[in-house]
């Protein structure tokens, strides 16, 4: 049969946002594919370059509106180590919180988009509910369900409110429930496990040249966690451990965000107990930053996001500079998706957790 | 794979031996953390270097700095044996602004590379696929030199 190109997307339901998966298909099977991006460019980089550095925070939120409070939260890590800022005790806590809860919506805002992916509108509904949870946190702590505006340098914005604690307590037990409830629909089901189990196989020693990170990397049985092996804020003080899957495929990489998303829940509890109960949240910082180059990297909840920041002694950045986790991880997803047939696409692509705003910035 | 875990200090002593060339940054000591100035002519041989024998497996990224007077290219490598991470960079002469690609090593600085060409029009010898990546194909500028001021405020 004669090959050809098929364009999946600018706009197709695969795609969860605009961009382009090009792929030349002899008949059912992709001999060849080609991520185009793109669509989403903003400048964004550029258009750093002409604010100051507290107008950037809520820019950098806008990264991505599933997880914008670790984009604000790296951004504002890199410029307090170009200040050489110390941030308190308190806000490295309630960051290192928000962080988590972060995670966790933006894992299950994946889980809802792979729901409708995989064809099951279920999974979808469950998954957003169980989300709002997370948002009405976000909202109660920060006044914002998504592009938070919370992160400051120097610290955060506010303190909790009033029974905030005692809120995401009782969301946490009942999220633990819902967690057990996601095992027994997707997990021990066998239509979810055929299209999963066996796609998208990456050696782990190609995955790691790729540079990908994250959940994708780890379900390749790599041990590499930024939270475990470059630690931030106080993730050296907590005692938690690293999600991994050895199956290199779509079935392991859908475990590792699982498994994340409980880890998640016991760092969490974990931060409660071991945070000071009061102190400052945020000193207060110098509007310019000296000449010179900082670097701070995180783990997002779809990998390592960087932030490369040169200040020239004024008021605004002389330049920034983004690595997206994603960006890296499209520019290999042609491989992950050689050799499968079509209808595998969407549970390949849908695994990797696809933000186009973060991608094309 | 690499499975010897290297110390920020002999990771230094390493490069230094192999190329004395590369200026280092002592003014900036932090843990897990090493920072570097390298000539363009050897910087492919360095990251041979670090990526065969002290086990950088990682790239994490390669972005472009415009000076007015010179460009710069800026690398940050990771090891994940050992948890460090280099900064390499790498001053280019202003009209002239090429240097060698680092993919043949690392696979994922392949689009770092192609994003860098787009916004600063940095030349990257051996890379298999220089292409546009974020703009048009028939874009006639590049928007993140500091003489670009297109639309700006």
């Amino acid at each position: 049969m004669a090959e050809m190109w098929i364009n999946m997307g600018p706009q197709h339901p695969m795609t969860h946002g605009l961009w382009n998966m090009r792929i030349k298909v002899d008949g059912e099977t992709i001999v060849d594919a080609e991520p185009v991006i793109g669509y989403l460019h903003r400048g964004w980089e550029k258009m750093v370059e002409d604010r100051n550095y507290i107008q950037i925070i809520p820019m950098a939120d806008r990264l991505c509106y599933g997880s914008s409070f670790t984009w604000s939260h790296v951004y504002c890590m890199a410029v307090e180590k170009l200040m050489d800022i110390e941030v308190p005790e308190r806000a490295k806590y309630i960051r290192a919180m928000s962080d988590e809860l972060q995670r966790i919506g933006n894992h299950l805002m994946w889980l809802a988009a792979i729901g409708t992916d995989l064809g099951n509108l279920t999974v979808f509904l469950y998954a957003t509910r169980d989300r709002e949870l997370f948002l009405d946190l976000f909202t109660a702590l920060t006044g914002a369900r998504m592009t938070y505006n919370y992160c400051r340098i120097g610290g955060v914005r506010n303190d909790s409110p009033a029974n905030w604690v005692r809120d995401l307590e009782r969301t946490l037990d009942y999220f633990e429930k819902r967690l057990k409830e996601y095992d027994m629909l997707i997990d021990q089901s066998k239509l979810f496990r055929m299209r999963m189990e066996g796609l998208g196989y990456m050696s782990p020693k190609d995955t790691i040249n790729a540079g990908i990170t994250g959940p994708v990397l780890r379900a390749a049985g790599v041990k590499q966690d930024l939270r475990h092996n470059d630690p931030y804020e106080i993730y050296d003080e907590l005692d938690w451990h690293m999600c991994t899957h050895d199956g290199c495929d779509t079935w392991a990489r859908y475990r590792v965000r699982m498994m994340e998303m409980q880890e998640s829940v016991n760092i969490v509890r974990e931060c409660l107990k071991k945070m000071p109960k009061d102190g400052p949240i945020r000193v207060k910082t110098p509007r310019t930053a000296p000449a010179g180059t900082a670097m701070a990297r995180m783990e997002d909840p779809r990998g390592e996001s960087l932030m490369y920041v040169v200040g020239d002694g004024t008021g605004k950045p002389y330049r920034l500079s983004v690595r997206s986790p994603l960006f890296v991880i499209l520019s290999a997803s042609d491989k992950l998706i050689k050799g499968s047939k079509i209808a595998d696409v969407p549970s390949i692509l849908g695994m990797l957790d696809v933000c186009m705003g973060e991608t094309d910035r | 794979m690499e499975s010897n875990v290297y110390s920020v200090e002999q990771v230094k002593d390493k490069v230094a031996q192999a190329f004395p060339a590369v200026v280092f940054n002592d003014a900036k000591i932090e843990p897990r953390r090493l920072y570097m100035a390298a000539d363009r002519s050897v910087l492919f041989e360095l990251c041979k270097l670090l990526k065969d024998e002290l086990g950088f497996d990682h790239c994490s990224l390669v972005s472009g700095v415009d000076y007015c007077d010179k460009f710069q290219t800026v690398y940050h490598i990771t090891s994940y044996t050992s948890n460090i991470t280099v900064e390499i960079v790498v001053d280019l002469p202003h009209d002239e602004p090429e240097v060698d690609s680092v993919t043949p090593l690392w696979a994922g600085a392949n689009w770092h590379e192609r994003e860098t060409y787009d916004m600063f029009g940095i030349i990257f010898k051996g890379h298999p696929n220089l292409r546009r990546l974020l703009l048009p194909e028939d874009y006639k500028f590049f928007p993140m030199r500091k003489d670009c001021h297109e639309g700006g405020r």
